[in-house]
């Protein structure tokens, strides 16, 4: 009789997969959240970050995944042809009903008998298609897939998301270990039904639980997620050269990091939102895009993603030798964030769609 | 009449109480049990023929009435006489006197009197229209007005008509956050800087800032009413009684009081339990008072005597009202650190004041207490309940 082999909590697929290719996009619109507290406080006071991304009026989430798409093939060097699928994360799809996945698919030259579709879960929508991503490749059903974390973040004029509710996101293409630029070494998930923020059909904007978002929401579920994955490895924060937090604001991300036992200069190079706000599906991801523009091979990198409703899903990184050739063949995170038009609130509500016009 | 003629003592003889906070993963029913569990045992496991639930907002916020059959169900007491008392933010002490009533005219041999909230499971406008139920619906609420705003407008009238000094309002969260810090039962367990306080009070001094409002909170606290020959011969505390107690109105509205600022029902409650007990305020070696606002608390202090008419402020140092001062109130935090929750706060005062005439109070302690008195307000004081216990 053969021995079985008890299934671990961490994900470990038979083929040891990485990222063989990735690409950030950022739009170029900045809305300082002085304008914000200028229409609704009525006076320009500083709010919880300097300011956030924001789409213009020809974008949405399907164009800015296929921006951050084309990039991450540039950077795989490879046919997309060979992709076998197209996983578009997001909260903010411009469609109810049709996927976002295969516009891109078709957009970047996919083929059709790929797997496409659109995933869910608020913030980590993104990272739960990286993860399905590992399992496809993992198994050998393909050898690449891309997963995208994209977001036009909804905020409800006036509420205190729309200091940080931004655009932006990452894509990433997952293949064979050996092939990789990083190689993806453990990655463990945790969830639990927490109603920390919500959108409900027909809505147009979220509601969130105040404070509830913080503590039983954000906090215990990154931290949940990141100390376990960190225990069944048997790492501790000084092995890796940088984390990267989801990072709804400036504020929770640096208390997490400090909790979770990380110093400022392994958090800070991956912490984005006070500069483009906080991209919801696209923000742990737009964090990993950034670190690995500088990161050098062996370079370990944690990153661990949270999702209102609620989850986290921690990975863990290195960074391999090809980096540093091929991550030349796309624009940079950095180079984005510096591509920067300032728009002020009443831009902002046309760019955005929040004038009713009917 | 009085206590005396009745023969009959009435001993504090049981407390518990839950921690004060943001409580989101326990429910009405368990922070009850809680409560009541901890005051049973401490009692010496008597038996209350009947519970006295003080509760504002269950119907509201947890969509649960009958909290008499439910909680006396929970903790095992079923078929126990148990009823729900409502009396806006004074419920709990109204659930006290109630319980104490019971007692003292021989009815029962026992009373629970347990105050419950559970308040953070609504947020934003629908906790503000459920909190403002307890002012008039029809005249106050309808216009926008809640409980905070109002006490927001009657501040501004206060500093107006008083000219009263406004960066000695400090004073008041200052003792009460230097008190709650060494509770730990406190929503907020942190001393408060002046210097924040101060900074508030610069950018629009006339506001009640963060530091003058008490959050509102969940919690339970619980105390049971008996007789001294119904006490178990094993019992082992201190005997701590309660001596004065009273219950009294006022219009509901403020416009339909002859001065906004004067609150008949705060002095008068102060007044007849005093006079009940045989003894006036300033006997009391503290006093736990409703400081939902600083302002609530500056015409607290005026009520009761401690003060003249718009001088209750300057009271507000370390020195008079910290726990070493001549009249130490908040002992354990008050509403502002302990946390306000609502139908229980009265409660929690009594459980506060047996603790600290028990001489168990621990590092909040007030050296010697004999005599204690405490007040519960409901809304601006439309409704207001006095107790004076004392050691034995």
């Amino acid at each position: 009789m053969s021995e079985i082999k008890p299934q671990g909590i961490i994900n470990s697929p038979i083929r040891p997969v990485g990222i063989v290719g990735y690409g950030a996009y950022i739009p170029r619109y900045r809305l300082p959240g002085t304008e914000v507290s200028r229409i609704w406080k009525g006076e320009p006071l500083q709010g919880p970050v300097k300011e956030k991304a924001v789409a213009g009026l020809d974008e949405d989430v399907i164009t800015m995944s296929i921006e951050a798409a084309r990039n991450a093939i540039a950077r795989a060097a490879i046919d997309p042809h060979l992709l076998r699928a197209v996983w578009v994360g997001s909260e903010s799809h411009p469609y109810a009903v049709k996927p976002s996945g295969t516009i891109v698919a078709e957009a970047i030259g996919a083929p059709e008998h790929i797997q496409a579709g659109d995933w869910e879960f608020a913030c980590k929508a993104g990272t739960e298609a990286i993860v399905a991503a590992m399992g496809l490749v993992g198994s050998k059903m393909g050898d690449y897939a891309m997963a995208i974390g994209m977001d036009t973040a909804q905020g409800k004029p006036g509420d205190a998301l729309e200091y940080t509710a931004a655009s932006g996101g990452a894509a990433f293409i997952i293949g064979p270990a050996e092939e990789a630029l990083a190689s993806i070494d453990a990655q463990y998930s945790y969830v639990t039904d927490t109603p920390d923020f919500w959108r409900r059909a027909h809505q147009k904007y979220p509601e969130h639980g105040q404070r509830f978002t913080g503590d039983p929401a954000y906090f215990h579920h990154i931290i949940s997620a990141t100390s376990t994955l960190m225990k069944e490895t048997g790492m501790s924060p000084e092995d890796f050269k940088y984390a990267i937090f989801h990072q709804p604001n400036e504020k929770f991300p640096t208390r997490v990091a400090k909790q979770l036992g990380f110093k400022p200069e392994q958090f800070k190079d991956g912490l984005l939102s006070p500069v483009i706000g906080n991209t919801y599906a696209g923000a742990s991801l737009v964090g990993l895009t950034a670190v690995l523009d500088i990161a050098s091979p062996g370079d370990r990198i944690l990153v661990t993603s949270y999702g209102s409703g609620a989850g986290s899903d921690s990975f863990i990184f290195t960074a391999q030798e090809a980096l540093l050739e091929r991550r030349k063949a796309a624009l940079r995170t950095v180079d984005y964030i510096k591509r920067r038009t300032v728009i002020d609130y009443a831009t902002y509500t046309r760019y955005r769609g929040k004038i009713a016009m009917s | 009449m009085s206590v005396e003629k009745m023969n009959i003592n009435v001993i504090a003889a049981g407390i518990g109480q839950t921690n004060v906070g943001e409580l989101w993963d326990v429910s009405l029913r368990e922070l009850a049990a809680e409560a009541i569990l901890g005051a049973l045992k401490d009692s010496g496991n008597l038996k209350p023929q009947v519970i006295y639930v003080g509760n504002m907002l269950a119907g509201s916020a947890s969509r649960q009435a009958n909290l008499g059959a439910l909680i006396a169900e929970d903790v095992g007491m079923r078929g126990v006489e148990g009823v729900t008392v409502e009396a806006a933010d004074a419920s709990g002490g109204a659930a006290l006197r109630m319980a104490y009533l019971a007692v003292l005219s021989g009815a029962v041999d026992a009373a629970l009197a347990v105050g419950v909230e559970k308040f953070t499971d609504v947020i934003g406008s629908e906790s503000e229209s459920f909190i403002s139920q307890m002012l008039d619906a029809n005249f106050e609420a309808a216009q926008g007005l809640t409980p905070l705003s109002l006490a927001g407008l009657l501040f501004h009238r206060y500093m107006h008509e008083y000219s009263a000094d406004r960066e000695a309002f400090a004073g008041f969260p200052e003792v009460a956050h230097a008190n709650g810090a060494t509770n730990p039962y406190a929503m907020y367990q942190q001393p408060m800087r002046i210097g924040a306080y101060q900074k508030r009070v610069s950018k629009d001094a006339w506001v009640l800032n963060l530091f003058d409002v008490a959050p509102y909170a969940d919690g339970a606290a619980a105390v049971i009413l008996t007789r001294e020959d119904v006490l178990s011969r094993s019992w082992e505390h201190p005997l701590v009684k309660v001596i004065g107690s009273s219950l009294v109105t006022d219009a509901l509205s403020i416009h339909d009081r002859p001065s906004p600022l004067v609150w008949d029902a705060a002095r008068l409650s102060i007044e007849r339990a005093c006079r009940g007990a045989g003894v006036m305020p300033k006997d009391a070696d503290f006093f736990e008072y409703h400081d939902a606002t600083s302002l609530h608390a500056t015409i607290s202090l005026e009520a009761a005597g401690f003060a003249s008419l718009g001088k209750g402020w300057t009271l507000a140092k370390p020195e008079i009202i910290g726990l070493n001062g001549k009249i130490p109130v908040a002992t354990f935090g008050g509403l502002k650190a302990r946390g306000h929750p609502l139908g229980a706060t009265g409660v929690y005062q009594a459980v506060e004041a047996v603790m600290q005439l028990r001489g168990e109070a621990g590092e909040n302690q007030v050296e010697g207490a004999k005599l204690g008195l405490i007040q519960s307000l409901g809304g601006m004081a439309s409704t207001a309940v006095a107790h004076v216990l004392a050691r034995q």
